[in-house]
């Protein structure tokens, strides 16, 4: 095989639910696999907050959507000689399909590397894929194509109810769930039509084990199973949304032995070069299976797989799509051993989903064959009760482990039998609570089909809080006895803050007691020999099933704790800056330690980092390696707002935080001392007050104005922020959101209408600003910074306003004395300038206002943290020759019934950043990156209130003229027509009358929708969001926000003039 | 959980102390102290012959999860799921134990059947501690001491380890081996196996039956002259191989004739033997399902499954043999093979139980080799 001088690799895009972070790990590891081979790359990737699209990754990185047309056009100009297809998830496998049978892969003569086309299409078509494995004896479930409703329907009286229903070529099982009858298979079919022409209709395996392999192959046919995995949740929920366990637990020898033989038969038959996962579901009562899925790419599982065992599964891909054999691979942890091998683990694995639903109104909580996580934990301990109660802390989802507090069930409880019985993301406490109430193991599995060892270490874990209870009565047994409660306690994964909070202690108070009483962690390595062969490795955790550390302290060294789980608000930006804190922090000799808890992140690989703890981000866990390190000291403005929140609980337990001083960081996020400092540095914000009662809130939002926001420091559900517009809504939502008491209060502060949102990006050493960069919001004020869409440099700001900011900055850089990165939020109106927010750490958008800039703030910040010398930049990213725009990546079309309207909650999963010359190309760029479509023809228009339907008729016109038909709903088309625009009037869903809006969307018959949300009637907001939803549903591209609709028209017009710039990243200097 | 635990010691010969909960029979036993990375597989490695007289140290921590399923026996009488009909290790030395075992074929818990038989174990032991320990200085004897009282503070028990039995004096193949010939199925038309039992495993037997042989299965110690067989297979078995003479002698003289030999981990190390090489003892041996085997001459690569503590000296190869199979990670002997005869061994077990099956086809190919040769033989 004659190696590839050139290679495409294709990236996955914007975050998104069902393709998140795990594919910059994987595209990372690829680009250094091939750089080390000597092989150029290119990189198609618009998602600009990756490790993968920094420098010295690729060779040519482009910020652009990974659709076909845009790949092709890379094609063209570049002229690769290969291009990889199993790096960037789901995504870049579809485009790379489409590209290879419209020929264009052929006439340009570019190789598809590792496994082939065909392969890939084997592993897709669900027909062919079941075909191909009886033919080999392997079973799979009982499975019919549909390509229309009344096919599925036949097919699952076939089959018999209850059926499981699929659309085929579908990421992240979209569009596919659990039908009991016709009326909801009719339903679900509608939906699944919608995202691809073929359905499948299958036999419901419910309650069946759910284990997958990951495994490899070279050319010469050596195939190995990397890793096992058992879902703790039986099959009927998504791999993706389980908690998942590696290696398996409850699986003989001849069954983990039959699968694995399975995997290498059926992968063998396929033919695959490289890495694939395969899913089987596993009868609990006998030696029964099915293939649930083969997935003939790098994926979510196979990162799981990769952080779990230590082996580095996406960088031997790459390796095999190149030729290597598995037995020329040297094992990169071991270096003594080769990659030909398949790794021992001598721990358990747990990951753990990450949900963020209580983000989203009118969202479904249950979970089921479709993805909605947003992010994942993994946490490693020597028992299982060790790793489980960990990654539920990990998850930051507000439980101290395993707990049977009331809050943990949600607020959709309603029973413990019915949250047993139906899971939702909260089914691991109502198992919990259930033992709490007495059930058995018997009875909890009998609701839940969780297997019963599963349970039985659960209700162990009880157990010991029931001893602990005792003790917490004043019941303490004496002397070792207690000793050895709280020594098996911590062996069970109890943590410190948790058991201070049982026995009514303070968390300080238990870690004295422990460390007196010498009960301490200790450290031990991930291997992939199970301490066989004896390893270098840096892979490190935590346990209390432990005698002896595998390694000594570093003495020295400079500490890093991540940014943990992605979810929204928090994603993989803080990973970048992360990452390459440590890597200028290598540069300048430090010897570094991370800290994190994400396997998909890149942090995570242990080659980044000198030390890799993969544990949690708490105080007491961060402080324990803190103090067996003792490293000169730590950051903790890269990983965003959980290490941030350490700063003065570190800081007061005696460690050294390096850059801005804790103090100062408490000062900017104290809303008080805050503002008080604002005040005194003559800077204006808005007016705000901590309230305590409503009667209190009303008064104060009468007498600043409405609309006011609303934000309550304790949320018992639905959203944490928002706006009320009148009194009646302001008193609904207190009384219905939040607990209001002098200890929860409620901030609200007035909401200016009509301004601008601008942030400051800076970098400071000793309160002096090294370099800034002033971003401007394309939206109102109102939407969330980062559901926002942002232009750098700022393009429509007044040259004051820009002084004022600079100025504004300037005074509290100085007056925080800030070393390191931080972020200011403004609102402007006019030239009136106020602060919303400040942070003393990098925010999400510093990896893209470096990659446009081209200046890396975050080595910047952490050269000016470790007080090393600075490289001469420029003083700010004003004048750059080019634009870049970030936007953000929905998923709404995963979270069923959830409203895709934006607002001053974040409710975006991803961004992308695209650069052009020109605004407006870079903008298109940006949006066809997350997922609109240029219109072809129809638009639906329903332009709200008067003084947006005003402000949009220019656009209106710019729409008619480039030839599109408009249609509106009564008062839109009113409006258009009366202003001489031609635009058929459509009845509101509501209305019984046709022509009508929902069934023109049902049909499919826009390219676009245009739907400016009101604030006023009931009726009226339930037909837009009627609209909205099926927009989303029925995937057409939609836009709630007027600003941003009116630059997608303007950027239409231009589009269409000029066509799109494509260049390299690289090329812009 | 709940009841009180006796506590346990673990004694090493270098004077290293581990203490723990005993489960299983709860008294003191002694034996060379050897680890195993494998993560499944505990009824089967437990009753494997070849680790007759070993404490085995399992390095994956959750142990006993899926419990231990009744002895049942398949159409030839070889047991299922176990490896021999009984517990063959001296003890057992694991992270944490699993009281509430989960499987359908669970018939009961790991610790009471360890109990029935009268096996002792430890638990509650940093088995990654003690690996390295074993890792750097070798393999050692041990000795599992149960607490003479029950719960915290017990005394431990005064016991020396001079009375810990040295294995490599005794001879335990002699333990473990059949007493008298047994003869598995009699088809006038398949070939016939002799099958030397070192303290062979059960599903070397069933995988050689289902492939449609006949099997003679013979004490180790028996002469093979006037048997009358189409294939020579020398087992698996515990120890060091050189005990063994009387096989090796035997063995020695079968290589004069033409009949195709086979053997399978110590029985690669006899046929070494008998050929000539020398075999020699491992730091710490090779135990665990992810041994990667490679092929001499091409770029296959296997998945094997291994327990042994001994291994030929590749310098020793004499003329007309060569290496079959090296370990990929650190190059030891894994197999080898005459350059003129089918005389062919493994050093590790393609039968896996516990592990993978991926070279199971060799002892396929040798039994077809056998056919071909009872089928040569009839013609003549």
């Amino acid at each position: 095989m004659k190696k590839p001088e050139k290679v495409l690799v294709l990236g996955s895009g914007g975050l998104k639910i069902g393709q998140a972070g795990e594919f910059d790990y994987s595209g990372s590891q690829a680009l250094k696999a091939l750089r080390e081979e000597g092989v150029k790359t290119i990189l198609i990737n618009p998602n600009i907050a990756t490790i993968q699209t920094s420098e010295g990754m690729a060779d040519s990185t482009y910020f652009l959507p990974l659709t076909p047309e845009f790949v092709r056009k890379v094609i063209e100009k570049e002229r690769p000689d290969g291009i990889l297809l199993a790096f960037g998830g789901q995504t870049a496998l579809n485009c790379g399909i489409q590209l290879y049978d419209e020929g264009i892969l052929y006439k340009y003569g570019v190789e598809v590397l590792g496994t082939s086309v065909d392969a890939i299409r084997l592993t897709e078509d669900r027909e062919l894929f079941a075909e191909k494995l009886h033919s080999i004896g392997a079973k799979t479930p009982r499975s019919v194509a549909a390509v229309s409703v009344e096919e599925a329907k036949n097919a699952a009286v076939e089959i018999g109810y209850p059926v499981m229903v699929r659309a085929a070529f579908a990421l992240g099982g979209a569009g596919s769930g659990l039908c009991k009858n016709e009326k909801q298979l009719a339903s679900r079919c509608e939906k699944a039509f919608s995202l691809s022409p073929q359905v499948l209709v299958e036999e419901w395996l419910g309650g069946w084990k759910e284990v997958e392999y990951e495994v490899v192959r070279d050319r010469f046919d050596n195939c190995i199973t990397v890793c096992n995995m058992e879902n703790f949740d039986p099959l009927g929920i998504h791999t993706g949304e389980s908690i998942v366990v590696a290696p398996s637990q409850t699986l003989t020898d001849r069954e983990y032995h039959m699968l694995r033989q399975v995997a290498l038969q059926v992968i063998r038959s396929i033919g695959i070069v490289g890495e694939c996962n395969i899913q089987y579901a596993l009868d609990p009562a006998s030696e029964e299976y099915r293939i649930i899925e083969v997935n003939a790419r790098l994926s979510r599982s196979s990162a799981l797989a990769s952080k779990a065992t230590g082996y580095p599964l996406a960088y031997v891909a790459a390796k095999l799509a190149l030729g290597a054999s598995l037995v020329e691979i040297p094992n990169k942890i071991t270096v003594a051993t080769k990659s030909c091998f398949e790794p021992a683990l001598d721990y358990c694995v747990v990951k753990i989903p990450r949900w963020d639903l209580s983000k989203f109104k009118e969202v479904d909580t249950r979970l089921g064959s479709e993805m909605k996580s947003v992010g994942e934990v993994m946490s490693i301990g020597r028992t299982f009760e060790e790793a489980l109660q960990k990654a539920i802390r990990m998850t930051g989802m507000g439980a101290r482990g395993l707990s049977d507090e009331a809050r943990l069930l949600g607020p959709d409880f309603e029973s413990l039998k019915t949250a047993l019985r139906q899971p939702t993301d909260r089914r691991l406490f109502a198992v919990y609570r259930a033992f709490a109430e007495g059930w058995s193991v018997e009875a909890v599995h009998k609701a839940t089909k969780i297997d019963p060892w599963f349970l039985g270490r659960i209700a162990a874990v009880r157990k010991i809080e029931e001893k602990l209870i005792e003790v917490g009565k004043g019941k303490k047994p004496r002397g070792q006895a207690y000793v050895e409660l709280i020594r098996s306690a911590k062996r069970s994964g109890f943590s410190d803050e948790g058991l201070a909070s049982i026995l009514g202690q303070k968390e300080q108070d238990i870690r004295a007691f422990r460390e007196a009483k010498g009960i301490l962690p200790s450290v031990k390595q991930i291997d992939t020999l199970a301490a066989e062969f004896p390893a270098e490795t840096n892979y490190l955790y935590l346990t209390y099933s432990g005698t002896k550390d595998d390694v000594s302290p570093s003495g020295a060294g400079v500490m890093v704790p991540g940014s943990g789980p992605y979810r929204i608000g928090s994603s993989v930006e803080f990973d970048w800056c992360c990452v390459n804190a440590i890597q200028t922090a290598r540069k300048l000799g430090r010897r570094t330690i991370m800290v994190n808890c994400n396997p998909e992140t890149v942090s995570t690989d242990y080659d980044v980092c000198d030390r890799l703890y993969f544990e949690e981000l708490s105080l007491e866990r961060v402080l324990d390696i803190y103090e067996f390190e003792r490293p000169e000291g730590i950051i903790l403005s890269m990983g965003g707002q959980i290490p941030n929140n350490l700063a003065m609980k570190l800081y007061d337990s005696g460690a050294v935080v390096l850059g801005t001083s804790s103090s100062n960081i408490d000062r900017a996020e104290d809303r008080n001392k805050f503002s008080a400092l604002l005040d005194e540095l003559g800077v204006d914000q808005p007016e705000w007050k901590d309230l305590t009662t409503a009667d209190e809130a009303a008064q104060f939002a009468k007498s600043v104005g409405y609309p006011v926001l609303v934000r309550p420091s304790y949320v018992l559900s639905g959203a944490a922020m928002n706006v009320a517009w009148d009194e009646i809504r302001l008193r609904k939502f207190l009384s219905l959101a939040t607990e209001l008491s002098p200890e929860h209060p409620v901030v609200v502060s007035k909401f200016i209408e009509n301004s601008k949102e601008i942030e400051i990006d800076a970098v400071a050493s000793r309160g002096k600003i090294l370099f800034h960069a002033i971003t401007e919001h394309i939206e109102n004020a109102g939407v969330h910074s980062g559901d926002a869409t942002v232009v750098l440099p700022a393009q429509r700001l007044y040259i004051e306003t820009i002084r004022q900011i600079r100025r504004i900055t300037e005074k509290i850089a100085a007056e925080l004395e800030i070393t390191g990165p931080f972020n200011i939020q403004f609102i402007a109106q006019r030239n009136k300038i106020k602060v919303i927010e400040c942070n003393l750490r990098a925010s999400r958008s510093f990896p893209f206002c470096s990659k446009v800039s081209r200046v890396n703030m975050i080595d910047l910040a952490t050269r000016a943290i470790l007080n090393a010398e600075l490289p001469k930049t420029s003083s700010s990213a004003l004048d750059l020759p080019w634009v870049g725009v970030k936007a953000a990546q929905f998923s709404f079309s995963r979270l069923h019934g959830a409203d895709p309207i934006l607002g001053v909650e974040m409710a975006s999963t991803g961004e992308v950043g695209c650069i052009g010359t020109d605004l407006d190309d870079a903008f298109m760029k940006a949006m066809l990156s997350v997922g609109y479509r240029i219109p072809k023809k129809n638009v639906l228009l329903s332009t709200g209130p008067l003084q947006d339907k005003i402000e949009f008729l220019d656009s209106a016109k710019k729409l008619t003229s480039m030839g599109y038909e408009l249609f509106a709903s009564g008062g839109t088309a009113r409006f258009l027509n009366s202003n001489g625009l031609a635009c058929t009037r459509l009845a509101w869903p509501l209305e019984k009358a046709e022509p009508n809006i929902a069934t023109m969307l049902k049909a499919r018959e826009f390219d676009l929708v245009i739907n400016i949300p009101k604030n006023n009637e009931e009726k009226e907001l339930k037909n837009d969001y009627l609209i909205r939803r099926a927009a989303v549903d029925f995937n057409i591209p939609l836009f709630t926000n007027i600003k941003v609709a009116k630059q997608f028209i303007d950027a239409l017009e231009s589009h269409k003039a000029k066509g799109f710039e494509i260049k390299a990243w690289e090329e812009y200097r | 959980m709940g009841s009180i635990k006796r506590e346990a010691f673990l004694l090493l010969e270098d004077g290293s102390e581990f203490r723990g909960q005993a489960f299983g029979a709860l008294r003191s036993s002694s034996g060379e102290v050897v680890f195993s990375t494998g993560m499944v597989g505990y009824p089967q490695s437990l009753t494997d012959p070849s680790y007759r007289g070993q404490i085995l140290v399992l390095t994956y921590p959750l142990v006993g999860n899926y419990g231990v399923p009744a002895m049942k026996f398949d159409r030839y009488g070889i047991p299922l799921d176990f490896e021999s009909e009984k517990i063959q290790v001296s003890g057992l030395v694991i992270a944490q134990l699993s009281e509430e075992p989960s499987h359908y074929s669970a018939k009961r818990s790991l610790s009471s059947w360890m109990e029935e038989e009268g096996i002792p174990g430890i638990a509650g032991i940093d088995t990654r501690a003690l690996t390295q320990i074993l890792r750097e200085r070798g393999v050692m004897k041990g000795k599992i001491v149960v607490a003479s009282s029950s719960a915290a503070g017990g005394q431990k028990a005064e016991q020396s380890l001079g009375e810990i039995q040295d294995l490599d004096e005794t001879n335990p193949v002699a333990e473990v081996s059949c007493e008298v010939p047994k003869l598995y199925r009699t088809n006038p038309k398949a070939p016939t196996i002799a099958l030397i039992d070192c303290g062979v495993k059960a599903n070397i037997l069933r995988i050689m039956l289902d492939r449609g042989a006949n099997v003679l299965r013979l004490p180790w110690d028996s002469d093979l002259k006037g048997i009358d067989c189409d294939g020579i297979f020398i087992s698996n078995g515990p120890g060091d191989p050189k005990t063994c003479t009387k096989t090796i002698a035997s063995v020695r003289r079968a290589l004069q004739g033409d009949t195709p030999i086979f053997g399978i981990c110590l029985g690669n190390q006899i046929l070494a033997l008998a050929a000539g090489a020398d075999t020699y003892k491992l730091p710490y041996g090779h135990r665990g399902q992810n041994q990667p085997a490679l092929e001499v001459g091409s770029q296959r690569c296997f998945m094997t499954s291994q327990n042994h503590g001994y291994a030929v000296r590749e310098e020793s190869i004499p003329h007309g043999w060569e290496p079959w199979f090296v370990n990929a990670n650190d190059g030891t002997i894994e197999g080898l093979r005459s350059r003129r005869r089918a005389f062919s061994a493994v050093q590790f077990h393609p039968e896996g139980c516990p592990g993978p099956r991926d070279t199971q086809f060799l002892l396929e190919d040798f039994i077809d080799e056998a056919a071909r040769q009872s089928s040569n033989r009839r013609k003549a």
